[in-house]
């Protein structure tokens, strides 16, 4: 049984007097550990996909199964505990809480868990080691660079030990190095068995992924398997330079 | 979410904007400093007020005799004797709710030292008199019954008499001259003040009755030309008191039903009590208005919630993306509201209680700061916080997340 089943899942939007179709009938299946990219140009309905997985929203039609159960019913709160149990997200602007240590940015999921402190404290700093910031969980946000924030986002995403991780954007703003950096990050949790869902607009971010998705006016148009890039080679050989590489081929 | 943790997210994000925290609460600050201050210079001027009726004596009742009546004209209180010493003796023993019963008899006199002069108002009375005023000797000792019986020439002088008599000079021992006849002074009465009227207590003398009868003022014999001072057992016995000495004599007066009395009661402990009535719907009113700036102060919070909401949108966004239902925002934003107003209320109370000490310190006013009035207060701030902090709470639970997140 496949982790995300979408079975004709349409969303429609009225803005003023027009209706506008941000996704028709689409039908996807993610298998769990896979590591899957979707791509498109702004407006072909891949961030309306995202939120519709990520329980952010609900489809106006079709039928949305995450992990078997169907979910596109739900009201707000069944949503949030789903969200918190079964989901991790990393955005495009890192998105943490400002002026807050990495370590209380991390303990955020856990504490809408219902986790207590002591557990909260030790599984936010195993996350934050996994992503390797164990030297820096007493930083403020605003004190680290946009790699390591994203890094605390990623730590943030995984601390519930969720079965599947949105990306949306989560390279966007970041350089090449840091992208490689973080794209390592990702390939290891898909490795470890967390399904990864990634959006982006980069073919080279979503080179790393093992298979990839384009959409277009809100329909699903490609939906190749692909052997991933290995980012860690990517990054030895940056390393191995010694100066940021440009990571296209 | 753990409570304590929610707590902890609200301070969290206070302190983040302090002065603009403290701005919000202002008005919750002054609302319930006024309150505070108000209420306790109320119960203050309550206090002066019973302390100064207190100082007229305790549990005391005034028997006037009644009034004459020549060709139609009525005369008032006092003007006819109709209280006669054997009234006296009954009240003393019938009167089981009245502990000291003693007359005063008032006679307006020069007082003459060796080079001084001074009118004053020379009273007849007995030692029972200064138990039911409560008062003490100063200097010398007060009247004493065997004075009484053997219509000693002896007097004990009010503090303004004796300053105007004496000035610094100890006069216990001296011979003073009333209506030309000598007295030797055996006491001096300590300070009392004035009366709620700004009567001079203490421009007073004190002779022993048999003697003001003999001597001062010669009066009928079997009458007492003057008042019954009674003293009730307790303050809840004052009206029973009342009632009793008032049923018996019209009793021995031979009053039936349908006469009125031929006498007059005063009872000084209900006239305390109006006044504090007085004082008290006046403290009610300051602090209703008082009251008000605290709903102003609230519509404050309102305010600055709303926009710390809408500041805070993508963060509304982020603990709703990891987890975080409708009613974790909820109660954040609330506890957020809660946690204003009550530290509002607390500095208000500090605030209040040191306006009050100044404001006594500065016009004299005793201050009597209420337990009951400082919680209600702090409590009432905080109901303020969570109702004027509930529509930004929820307008805050109530945003989707997609657009909480997408806010710039």
């Amino acid at each position: 049984m496949a982790l995300i089943e979408l079975d004709k899942v349409s969303k429609v939007y009225r803005m003023g007097d027009v209706e506008v179709h941000a996704m028709r009938e689409v039908s996807l299946a993610v298998e769990e550990r896979d590591f899957v990219a979707v791509m498109g140009s702004s407006g072909s309905g891949k961030s309306t996909l995202m939120n519709i997985i990520g329980c952010l929203d609900r489809p106006s039609s079709g039928a949305y199964r995450l992990d078997g159960a169907e979910v596109s019913r739900l009201d707000r709160r069944e949503l949030a505990r789903v969200r918190n149990k079964t989901l991790g997200f990393v955005f495009q602007s890192f998105n943490l809480l400002s002026r807050t240590s990495a370590l209380e940015n991390v303990e955020l999921p856990l504490l809408y868990g219902g986790v207590a402190a002591r557990e909260r404290h030790r599984r936010a700093l195993e996350a934050l080691g996994r992503v390797g910031l164990a030297e820096r969980v007493h930083h403020r946000s605003n004190e680290m660079s946009g790699g390591q924030q994203q890094r605390v986002a990623v730590a943030r995403a995984l601390v519930t030990r969720p079965r599947l991780i949105l990306a949306d954007e989560p390279t966007g703003n970041l350089d090449s190095r840091t992208t490689v950096e973080i794209m390592v990050l990702f390939q290891e949790l898909a490795a470890a068995g967390i399904t990864v869902l990634l959006v982006t607009h980069e073919p080279d971010v979503a080179a790393y992924a093992s298979r990839v998705v384009v959409m277009r006016d809100g329909r699903i148009r490609t939906d190749t398997r692909q052997t991933p890039r290995q980012a860690a080679a990517d990054l030895a050989a940056s390393v191995r330079d010694d100066e940021p590489q440009e990571v296209s081929a | 979410m753990i409570p304590l943790e929610t707590f902890r997210v609200a301070l969290r994000a206070l302190m983040r904007n302090k002065m603009r925290s403290f701005l919000t609460v202002l008005g919750i600050i002054i609302g319930v400093g006024a309150v505070i201050a108000m209420v306790a210079i109320g119960e203050g001027a309550k206090a002066q007020v019973e302390a100064s009726f207190a100082s007229m004596g305790s549990n005391l009742l005034i028997v006037m005799p009644g009034s004459s009546q020549s060709s139609g004209a009525r005369g008032g209180f006092g003007t006819l004797p109709t209280l006669t010493w054997d009234d006296l003796r009954a009240i003393r023993r019938e009167a089981p709710a009245v502990r000291y019963a003693a007359v005063q008899l008032r006679s307006s006199a020069q007082l003459m030292s060796d080079d001084q002069n001074w009118a004053t108002s020379v009273n007849g009375t007995s030692p029972e008199y200064f138990a039911i005023r409560n008062w003490k000797a100063e200097r010398g000792r007060l009247l004493l019954d065997s004075d009484v019986e053997s219509s000693a020439k002896v007097v004990v002088l009010g503090a303004t008499v004796v300053d105007k008599l004496y000035g610094a000079v100890d006069p216990v021992g001296q011979t003073v001259r009333i209506k030309n006849i000598p007295f030797e002074v055996i006491g001096v009465m300590e300070k009392k003040g004035q009366s709620p009227v700004g009567q001079d207590y203490d421009d007073v003398a004190f002779v022993p009755q048999t003697t003001f009868q003999t001597k001062i003022q010669g009066g009928l014999q079997k009458f007492i030309s003057g008042t019954i001072f009674l003293g009730a057992m307790s303050t809840d016995a004052t009206t029973r008191a009342e009632t009793q000495v008032t049923d018996l004599l019209r009793d021995r007066h031979h009053l039936d039903s349908s006469a009125d009395d031929d006498f007059s009661i005063r009872n000084l402990t209900e006239m305390a009590n109006a006044q504090a009535d007085g004082m008290r719907t006046l403290t009610t009113l300051l602090a209703s208005i008082a009251g008000v700036s605290l709903l102003v102060g609230g519509i404050g919070i309102m305010n600055i919630m709303l926009v710390s909401v809408t500041e805070r949108t993508r963060e509304i966004g982020v603990r709703m993306a990891v987890g975080a239902t409708p009613l974790n925002i909820l109660l954040q934003f609330l506890v957020e509201a809660l946690t204003l107003a009550v530290a509002g209320g607390l500095i208000g109370v500090a605030l209040g209680v040191f306006t009050a000490g100044r404001l006594a310190a500065k016009f004299g006013w005793p201050t009597l700061v209420r337990p009951d009035i400082v919680v209600i207060s702090v409590c009432f701030s905080g109901l303020v916080g969570v109702v004027f902090g509930l529509y930004p709470a929820r307008k805050a639970s109530q945003l989707d997340p997609i657009d909480a997140l997408r806010y710039e």
